[in-house]
């Protein structure tokens, strides 16, 4: 019998060799599986990395990528911090993007300003639909204690299916309907050409959202590491009936930590409009199919709730996502690489519970019965 | 039971404790809170295994590995804290683990089952629908599920660890009717508790603990109250000694406390109308049994806990009730019982859980924290208090009780409270701890800081206490100044036994 036993105190090298000792292994795995399918293992490495990494082009497109999930990863960190698990970061970045693309119509409405002023109105809008949104499953907990896992991932589907009802089954102020074809395939109005977000680099192009993301990281990790509000955190989180003994204000707290996931997740649906689609995407196989929010979890996870190990691991994880696109073609099925990219993951989080516990194979003791017999107990 | 020894890293919690009970016989254990009665029924019914000693069962000696041995050998247990699955019915909790009858295979025999549980029912006074689900049944209700699982499984021995606590007064005598109908049957029952009044009651025999150890067993014809009371008190009641003398103290109040009602947490008032002062250096003594109300009263008096009705104030000032950042400012401490987890944050450092009540006041600078001064902070209690860490950035929970205890201690006495309410702050500590924290109360009520003491030790309480108040269910029984009362007195209050 195997048995797992919390580790009393976490090595420090453990941290390094336990992620670099998955990757190995899924590695290994991935080999037997590219084997049984009749590919090449080694090519097939050498093209994943080039595609996600080194190869003409391919860190900007891991970039653009990554952008997305670092906004998730960030909001699902901010929260779980506090173990207030907010799965809803899907729906928030929907909103934050229906709140972005709004105030960004608005303003091409009047003609108005700069793509500066057109980049700090959608961040402003997008993180306050982000938050308003958040704030549903956060008052919910904060009051009736009910739990926040289930109203948030509930609400995503909401969010959905009122994403799809904007450009799809209304006349909504966000739907094109100037043109006979736009008519017949709904799809959302067009923005100014001034709320394009700019980009930064010319070999490697950064785009503007990804550079917003290491900023808010930075103001997360001082929120969290230097201020009260994070001290305060740090104590609910690990034991909210301390965090009252001493006075906290533990419902203000889920209140402000659920705005504020939501808000970093409305962030990631502004980028999305101003760096890369340019339109409120409603459509069931665009934005909602990307699941960005669901990835924003497992990114998290694997950052360990750290900020800036989030925004490795974003770029990490979108140089695989970039690959996979890369690597399907006629001889290689997008099944395989979805089975690699689980594989991956799975190892990954695997080798997460050995750095928390450790395992051990305990000897199974003799029983010994005597007077009365006694069936065996199993 | 012949010789049970059992110890535990740290403790011997049975030396050498032996009782035998008939068949046809309430039998029984009483001793107080931390005697061994628990850990001796674990034994009888298999969940621990005893490191000396044999158990016979009947003229023959069994040797139990796991509890369904035991109940294979028709040993039955009622715990105190019920195991039962709340959204399962009467009849799927009686059945549930039972692997001899009722099911074949994998159908289980629904209608069988809840004909036989009605019959029991019936037979020994246990009125009970076999079909209700286990939630929506009183406390009272419930316990008697756990004695129909008991009966199901024919048992021939039961074994009842503190029934009483969680019924009302009727519900009890209606239990042990119960209990004389089995003994009637010739089934043993083994009676655990510490209420002296409902030993008396029900009990054939009684076999009194102490500190591990079995003192004596005594009819329960031939014994009162009173001399049941010293033999599980022990030694010093033969003296009669007194409390320590009283000293002189200022006649100003600290803390007034007036008709203060607390709920507990399984609804019904924990504390009753308690009325009481402490005044500015004095420290009271809170005895009583578990379970009498005394942490609600710790609770409400520190904020966690919100009061129904009575009024709180602390020099003068009225406090707004459940409130815990009102308390503070108003100038409270609190030690509290759960040193790690709500006195403590346990895997935060040593430093953080030192600021933990004081971070938002000078240790501060706008919203962000002033590090290096709350490094201080934490060192300087880390040196007045003598607490032993490696590091202060060391987690909270790798020190030890006596460390964990000192740091408490410090961080409260650093805010300069007016009153201090302690609780259990010896609880599981050693000697050489528990005189340091002694001294520390000692120092603060010397600097006239006003201390509520809540222990189940009466040796502490005497030893630190100017003035005792007994609670008792909810409300206080009574209240002695040092050098009025003896333990004996005292004792039998605390087991309800005022009229007696």
């Amino acid at each position: 019998m195997i048995r797992l036993e919390r580790r009393t105190s976490q090595p420090r090298w453990l941290s390094v060799a336990v992620p670099v000792g998955s990757l190995i292994v899924a590695f290994a795995i991935m080999a037997v599986v590219l084997l049984a399918s009749g590919h090449d293992p080694w090519s097939t490495y050498r093209k994943l990395v080039e595609a996600g990494f080194t190869g003409n082009g391919a860190l900007s497109a891991t970039l653009i990528s990554a952008t997305p999930i670092l906004f998730t990863g960030l909001a699902a960190a901010v929260a779980f911090r506090m173990e207030l698990f907010n799965i809803g970061a899907e729906g928030q970045l929907y909103l934050g993007a229906v709140g972005g693309a709004w105030i960004a119509l608005q303003l091409g409405d009047r003609d108005a300003g700069s793509t500066a002023v057109y980049v700090v109105a959608m961040c402003v809008a997008a993180a306050v639909t982000g938050a308003l949104w958040a704030l549903i499953p956060g008052v919910l907990r904060a009051f009736a204690n009910t739990n926040e896992i289930i109203t948030s991932l509930m609400l995503n589907y909401v969010a959905g299916y009122l994403l799809t009802y904007l450009i799809f089954s209304s006349s909504s102020y966000w739907r094109d309907t100037s043109t006979l074809q736009a008519r017949a395939f709904p799809q959302g109005k067009p923005m100014p050409p001034a709320a394009e977000w700019p980009t930064f680099g010319s070999s490697v192009v950064l785009p503007l959202g990804f550079v917003v993301g290491l900023g808010v990281a930075v103001v997360l990790w001082v929120l969290y590491a230097r201020t009260r509000f994070g001290f305060e955190v740090s104590v609910i989180a690990d034991s909210p009936r301390a965090a009252r003994y001493a006075g906290m204000r533990t419902r203000r707290k889920i209140l402000a930590v659920m705005a504020l996931s939501g808000a970093v997740a409305g962030l990631g649906g502004a980028s999305q409009i101003g760096d890369f689609t340019h339109t409120l995407d409603g459509s069931p196989q665009g934005l909602q199919a990307a699941a960005f929010g669901y990835t924003g979890i497992v990114v998290a996870a694997l950052a360990r709730y750290n900020p800036f190990a989030v925004c490795l691991v974003a770029v990490l994880l979108g140089g695989l996502l970039n690959a996979g696109f890369t690597l399907q073609g006629v001889d290689f099925p997008s099944g395989l690489v979805g089975v690699m990219q689980g594989i991956i993951l799975f190892c990954a989080l695997g080798g997460e519970l050995l750095i928390r516990y450790r395992i051990r194979f305990p000897r199974r003791t003799r029983v010994t019965t005597d007077g009365e017999a006694t069936p065996e107990a199993v | 039971m012949r010789g049970i020894t059992k110890r535990f890293p740290g403790v011997v919690a049975n030396d050498d404790v032996s009782f035998e009970a008939a068949s046809g016989e309430v039998h029984a254990l009483l001793g107080e809170n931390g005697a061994g009665k628990t850990t001796l029924s674990n034994i009888l019914t298999g969940l621990y295994r005893q490191d000396e000693g044999e158990i016979e069962l009947h003229g023959r000696p069994v040797r139990f590995t796991s509890p369904r041995d035991a109940l294979d050998a028709g040993v039955g247990m009622v715990h105190q804290h019920f195991r039962l699955v709340a959204p399962f019915t009467v009849a799927e909790n009686v059945v549930l683990g039972d692997h001899r009858h009722g099911h074949r295979g994998f159908v289980l025999r629904g209608r069988a089952i809840e004909r036989r549980v009605a019959e029991l029912g019936e037979k020994y006074g246990l009125g009970v629908d076999p079909r209700s689900r286990i939630w929506q049944l009183s406390v009272g209700e419930q316990q008697r599920v756990e004695i129909l699982k008991a009966l199901y499984r024919d048992a021939t021995i039961l074994i009842l660890d503190e029934p009483t606590a969680v019924l009302a007064p009727q519900e009890a005598v209606a239990l042990f009717g119960t209990l004389r109908a089995m003994a009637g049957e010739g089934k043993t029952v083994i009676f655990i508790s510490h209420k002296l009044k409902e030993v008396l009651a029900v009990a054939d025999r009684v076999t009194v603990l102490r500190a591990g150890r079995t003192i004596d067993t005594v009819a329960a014809s031939t014994a009162t109250a009173r001399s049941l009371a010293s033999l599980m008190v022990g030694r010093e009641i033969d003296e009669a000694r007194p409390l320590e003398q009283s000293r002189p103290l200022p006649d100003v109040l600290s803390l007034e406390v007036e008709e203060l009602t607390v709920a507990g947490d399984r609804g019904g008032a924990a504390v009753r109308g308690a009325t009481f002062s402490i005044r500015e250096g004095e420290i009271v003594g809170v005895a009583g049994v578990a379970g009498n109300g005394q942490r609600e009263l710790a609770e409400a008096l520190t904020g966690l806990r919100r009061a129904d009705r009575g009024t709180v104030r602390v020099c003068g000032k009225v406090l707004r009730s459940g409130d815990p950042r009102a308390a503070i400012s108003a100038g409270i401490a609190h030690v509290p019982e759960d040193r790690l987890g709500t006195g403590l944050a346990p895997s935060l450092s040593v430093t953080s859980n030192a600021v933990i009540k004081r971070y938002r006041r000078g240790l501060s600078r706008g919203p962000f924290l002033a590090l290096g001064r709350m490094r201080e902070t934490a060192l300087a209690i880390i040196r007045r208090y003598d607490v032993k860490t490696p590091e202060p950035s060391t987690p909270a929970r790798n020190l030890s009780g006596g460390n964990l205890q000192k740091l408490v201690l410090g961080r409260e006495f650093e805010g300069e409270p007016r009153v201090l309410v302690v609780a259990q702050p010896t609880r599981g500590l050693d000697v050489g701890a528990i005189e340091t924290v002694h001294a520390y109360l000692r120092e603060a009520s010397s600097r006239g800081v006003a201390i509520l003491l809540v222990s189940e030790d009466l040796d502490e309480l005497r030893a630190l206490s100017d003035r005792i108040v007994v609670l008792y269910e909810g409300e206080i029984a009574g209240e002695f100044e040092a050098g009025e009362a003896t333990i004996e007195e005292i004792g039998l209050l605390m087991a309800g036994g005022r009229g007696s």
